[in-house]
């Protein structure tokens, strides 16, 4: 793997990014932080978020007290938004604040087409962390004129709505998912310079 | 001063004359504006065309700025409409290659003023194959798609590129067996919630509190009795001295004729969606055709109200001449809902689909509830589909159920009427099949579609084929 180039010293624009970030500097005795080290830390976060709200809100709200459904159409089926939608509007929201990172959530089995892999980076990522439990996978790729480090991160069946909805849904191309099977990955990228 | 030198002075000083107009006419307005303008502007934004500060809300200003100024008055309607293809969809970098091809992250990539040459239905500037720049891939994924021509998916009445509510996948199927007419073909009505939390005592004759001189008008007097207005107690300073409280006697701060702003008072939704509309739009807060400049030369110049001689659909020629404002549909004094959903239409209206309407199986359902044999709300009228009574959350949280006056919200693509208005009454298929048919839409919907559209088959026919696959 080429060696990992540093971040940018601009300050991020959001509060909370700006007071992570110096939190970050802190942390580390100023010398900055690797994109790897960033990536990694903003998983964390997303992957956390992201397992309470599958296990804690629809898994036990759709399956054990059944109460509700989860559904990509929960506006008119008054309904939960599935956790892959919610993982989504906060990639956007996030989108929306700050350009100094971009994740998404992929797989090589997307009930999504649009979520399927579209660069080699993501392909190579997606298919290593499903063939390579527990590693995540580090490059760097260049996406129009501008240079990203690249991290994957395996996305796994926590709950067991995720293994019922991937089974299920009728556009899922594959439907033979157990729990803790990989379900695809999340993407993270962070602009660097040359 | 030989001949040549004075010819040059001459060229010299009438070159910076006109330059000097020109320049002026550019930044602050007046008569020489019109003749400024670069090319015919779309039928959406033609009322507007003066305020060039619209959207050139700086001198000089690029992309930014432009984009700045269609979200301004569009971004609330696109959020409303589930925007299929929102600009965040594609600022991830992964969709690089995509921008490259077409920047969907602008408006004016795809909608392009004053080129009237190359724009197309809904004011789209692009070839019409754009769909195929990113979904050329399709029949691969849909065979029913395979082999489509590249111009049909946004033509047919299958897909749109910002409003598909009506029109994804799971939407079609849910609606697969619609009847044509539902059992209960009732279209929203008021609900008890609209009613103002305050209740105020019925006013009679001898409450009104005009000035003297005024309430001579006995017309005016007895049409307002009859109102809901006054059985709300809304007293004639309500309207025309609104700022009665303020003064000693109502006289000097009589209105006349109370415009829109007054109405806001109480009204303030219906005005609101007004102004966003055809109706209204030129009466949009900060639209002026000319701004105050150059050491007074320039005056600041509100656009007019809109007059139907200026539309660009079919007026009637009695219309000519009226400003658009409330009174133009409701009437002073008298406020007539009913009036204002057809009579106030056509008193202005005069293409095929308004003309057509007279007679036709809508029109003989608003004869019969005005008669009493039909239900309440089984009738429809002009403002049925085009300012159809609408769920609106107020600032409690509690849905009032009001008539939005901004007709854009409603009237194309078409298929943005389907679950506002066409669902009240009637099945998914039947309507897709009606708005697609050009012909019937000109007849008012009297006879049946001689279209098909088949989003729904094939919808249909794709769910059982993954369930064959799955069983």
């Amino acid at each position: 793997m080429p060696s990992m180039p540093s971040l940018s010293s601009k300050p991020a624009k959001p509060l909370t990014l700006a007071c992570a970030a110096g939190a970050m500097v802190l942390l580390t005795g100023a010398k900055g932080l690797e994109p790897k080290d960033v990536a990694d830390m903003l998983h964390a976060v997303m992957s956390a978020d992201r397992t309470v709200y599958t296990k804690q809100v629809v898994n036990r709200l759709t399956l054990k007290e059944k109460v509700i459904t989860a559904s990509e159409h929960f506006e008119d089926n008054k309904a939960l938004p599935l956790p892959a939608q919610m993982f989504r509007f906060g990639a956007e929201l996030a989108a929306e604040q700050s350009k100094k990172f971009s994740y998404s959530l992929l797989s090589l089995w997307p009930v999504n087409k649009q979520n399927a892999p579209r660069t080699d980076a993501e392909k190579k990522g997606l298919e290593f962390v499903a063939a390579n439990k527990g590693q995540n996978f580090y490059t760097e790729e260049k996406l129009g004129n501008q240079r990203y480090f690249t991290a994957v991160y395996a996305d796994t069946a926590v709950a067991q709505a995720c293994v019922t909805c991937h089974n299920d849904h009728k556009d899922s191309p594959r439907r033979d998912f157990k729990m803790n099977d990989v379900l695809g990955g999340v993407v993270i990228r962070i602009p660097i310079t040359e | 001063m030989s001949t040549t030198s004075t010819l040059w002075l001459l060229w010299a000083v009438s070159t910076a004359a006109g330059a000097a107009v020109l320049l002026a006419g550019m930044v602050c307005g007046g008569g020489v504006r019109a003749h400024l303008l670069i090319g015919k502007t779309t039928s959406g934004h033609h009322q507007i065309e003066l305020a060039c500060e619209a959207c050139h809300s700086k001198p000089f200003g690029g992309g930014g700025v432009l984009q700045a100024a269609c979200l301004r008055c569009h971004a609330e309607e696109l959020k409303q409409a589930k925007d299929t293809h929102p600009a965040k969809k594609f600022t991830d970098p992964r969709n690089a290659d995509r921008l490259a091809k077409l920047d969907a992250t602008q408006c004016v990539t795809c909608h392009r003023e004053h080129k009237p040459e190359i724009t197309h239905a809904m004011g789209v500037t692009l070839p019409t194959d754009y769909c195929a720049l990113c979904h050329s891939d399709i029949g691969t994924e849909r065979p029913s798609h395979a082999g489509l021509a590249f111009d049909t998916c946004a033509s047919a009445g299958c897909h749109n590129y910002h409003d598909n509510r009506a029109l994804y996948e799971d939407f079609l199927t849910k609606h697969t067996h619609d009847p044509d007419l539902k059992p209960k073909a009732i279209a929203k009505l008021r609900v008890a919630v609209n009613e103002p939390a305050e209740k105020r005592k019925p006013l009679g004759r001898a409450d009104a509190d005009a000035p003297p001189a005024k309430l001579g008008d006995a017309a005016a007097v007895e049409a307002w009795l009859a109102t809901e207005h006054a059985k709300a107690g809304v007293n004639c300073s309500g309207c025309h001295a609104p700022k009665k409280a303020e003064a000693a006697s109502p006289e000097p701060i009589w209105i006349e004729k109370p415009g829109p702003a007054v109405c806001a008072t109480c009204h303030a939704h219906e005005v609101k969606t007004f102004a966003q509309g055809k109706h209204g739009m030129r009466l949009a807060a900060n639209l002026a055709s000319s701004r105050a400049g150059l050491l007074g030369l320039f005056k600041e110049q509100p656009l007019a109200p809109m007059r139907p001689e200026l539309a660009r659909l079919p007026m009637s020629k009695a219309a000519h001449g009226h400003d658009l404002g409330c009174t133009s549909c409701h009437g002073a004094h008298k406020f007539d809902a009913v009036t204002a959903q057809v009579d106030g239409c056509l008193g202005c209206h005069a293409d095929e689909h308004s003309k057509a309407y007279l007679g036709s199986p809508h029109h003989k359902l608003w004869q019969a509830e005005r008669a009493g044999s039909g239900p309440q709300g089984s009738g429809v009228s002009c403002a049925t589909c085009h300012m159809p009574r609408q769920p609106i959350e107020d600032e409690n949280g509690l849905d009032r159920v009001l008539a939005n006056h901004n007709q854009n919200d409603n009237l194309r693509p078409s298929e943005k009427m389907i679950r506002s208005v066409c669902a009240d009454c009637h099945g998914l298929g039947f309507t897709l099949d009606s708005l697609a048919d050009a012909a019937l839409v000109r007849r008012s919907f009297s006879g049946r579609a001689t279209v098909r559209v088949q989003s729904i088959d094939w919808a249909l026919k794709r769910l059982q084929a993954q369930r064959r696959a799955t069983q």
